[in-house]
């Protein structure tokens, strides 16, 4: 039996949010999270969060307990950059199972978008993001051009086209569409990604992630007390990491990355394989990273997975509906915690509660999330009470 | 007013032999006594056998380009002037990658199994960089 759960969810206003500041952003999404599952602030005895790159906190995980009045047991600073929501969750049930903590609060997010101009964002993240600083900002890569690389290797070994990276963009701002507190909602075409900006070849501005504001929260408590609160718990099946470069300057190969081992450790864990999930909330900075995952973790052949995305499989309706909240190219994103809103939904379906984004019947959820460039992964398999590896 | 200067490498133990070598317009990589492969970015321990001493021979220089973008957004003001530029993987001849600038050509003809040679940019008074041009 799980000895763990996830038992609340909430989100800050995502988009621009000029009003308000991370640790309000945070505040929001973590009374969001308390009130959908039922639980008070003064029951929440953990803290999780992640770094913020619009101020400098020292110790983040205590200014964000301090700030919301908790005095925690346990607590910690998780930063495995994009990775760091799925992350954030498989630390929080490892310390609820080993009783160090009863509630444990994961949050993360902040205002990105508000809290300067764009120049300054692009120069910041060039300079102290995920180049090397002294074998790779030297030579001027934008944060794109390093998925570009990526991109471009693909598209050379295994013939994916910029049609097919424009699917994905395509796919997930659909699903935005259908998600009420998405940032970017309204729909685009295959031709509107491929006629919007190239800024660093094969990469148009529509095949990169957003930049926003927003927070979003999570509560996890041990599975007994969750089974007594407003909603139907949502198990950790299995989770694995994997990372097999830092930078993509220095990785042998550009086209198979780590979350080839995140994804294998996270099946073998849950005793689930590909053809088990129901819906994939899979990390999308960039078109590419998309499709680089769907292969590594084992929906397609190494090489297939742009074929995979083309003809609206990967969309609602289609055979694995991905990354259904509109995920960082168009539901938001505020940085180390844009790839928390992947879990969020996940839990989301499981529960049946996505609305018109529902994916009916789902039981099994993957959540991934990779940080750097494509260097370290986390992935996660979640289930509801249904789900055939809730039960062991 | 002064232009804006492009981001200028610092040295750190680790790495202080590769730059030194590039300010006198040789590249250098580390490799490893032990296993004798070679290795790039330099760090404290050989990844392939965790053997902790270098020698620093000369590279050949040639390599190959492993991929490649043409930038055609500057990330700062210091590279404004330059759109579009190529920035590549270059596989070295000697089998480690780095990632570089492929300079001296219409970025529109770079390909990816392109032959390149290195040659040296000066970055700051005493720093430079290697980059690449077709050989």
């Amino acid at each position: 039996m799980h000895k763990a759960a996830i038992a609340g969810i909430g989100e800050s206003r995502v988009g621009k949010v000029p009003d308000r500041s991370a640790l309000q952003l945070q505040s929001d999404a973590a009374f969001a999270a308390l009130a959908d599952s039922g639980l008070a602030l003064r029951d929440v005895d953990a803290v999780f969060t992640t770094p913020v790159r619009v101020e400098h906190w020292n110790m983040p995980a205590g200014v964000v307990a301090t700030f919301l009045g908790v005095r925690p047991n346990y607590l910690s600073t998780v930063d495995v950059a994009g990775a760091s929501g799925c992350s954030m969750i498989d630390q929080a049930v490892a310390a609820v199972e080993s009783g160090r903590c009863e509630v444990a609060l994961c949050v993360a997010g902040q205002n990105l978008l508000s809290n300067r101009s764009r120049s300054q964002a692009v120069q910041s993240m060039a300079e102290r993001g995920s180049a090397h600083p002294q074998f790779e900002v030297p030579y001027g890569p934008l944060i794109p051009s390093l998925y570009a690389l990526i991109a471009q290797r693909h598209m050379h070994e295994y013939g994916t086209t910029p049609e097919q990276l424009a699917e994905v963009a395509v796919a997930i701002r659909k699903h935005a569409g259908l998600n009420p507190n998405a940032h970017k909602r309204e729909p685009i075409t295959v031709q509107d990604v491929l006629s919007s900006k190239e800024i660093t070849t094969p990469l148009h501005i529509l095949d990169c992630a957003i930049v926003s504001d927003g927070a979003a929260a999570a509560i996890v408590t041990r599975a007994d007390r969750a089974r007594d609160l407003k909603k139907p718990p949502v198990y950790l099946l299995g989770s694995g990491y994997g990372l097999r470069h830092g930078h993509v300057g220095d990785a042998e190969c550009l086209t198979t990355t780590g979350a080839e081992d995140a994804g294998r450790t996270a099946f073998r864990k849950a005793g689930l394989k590909p053809s088990d999930v129901d819906v994939a909330q899979i990390y999308d900075c960039f078109t590419i990273t998309v499709i680089v995952e769907l292969e590594d973790l084992g929906f397609c052949p190494k090489g297939e997975g742009g074929r995979f995305v083309e003809g609206g499989r990967i969309a609602l309706g289609g055979e694995l509906p991905i990354t259904t909240h509109g995920g960082l190219l168009s539901g938001g994103h505020p940085g180390l915690g844009g790839g928390f809103f992947h879990v969020l939904e996940a839990v989301r379906q499981l529960r049946g509660e996505a609305g018109a984004r529902q994916v009916a019947g789902a039981n099994v959820a993957l959540a991934h999330g990779n940080g750097g460039v494509v260097s370290v992964h986390c992935t996660l398999l979640l289930g509801n009470q249904n789900a055939a590896g809730a039960k062991r | 007013m002064n232009a804006p200067q492009k981001p200028v490498p610092s040295p750190d133990p680790a790495t202080r032999e590769y730059w030194e070598a590039a300010a006198r317009s040789e590249l250098r990589l580390p490799k490893c006594t032990t296993c004798g492969k070679p290795h790039f970015y330099p760090r404290p321990a050989c990844p392939y056998c965790g053997g902790t001493k270098f020698d620093w021979p000369l590279a050949s220089g040639g390599g190959t380009i492993y991929s490649f973008t043409i930038v055609q957004r500057a990330p700062s003001p210091a590279f404004e002037a330059e759109v579009p530029y190529v920035v590549a993987i270059i596989a070295l001849d000697e089998g480690p990658h780095l990632m570089s600038n492929v300079v001296g050509v219409d970025p529109k003809t770079v390909r990816i199994g392109q032959r390149v040679k290195v040659q040296f940019r000066e970055a700051a008074e005493g720093v430079r960089v290697p980059v690449f041009a077709p050989a």
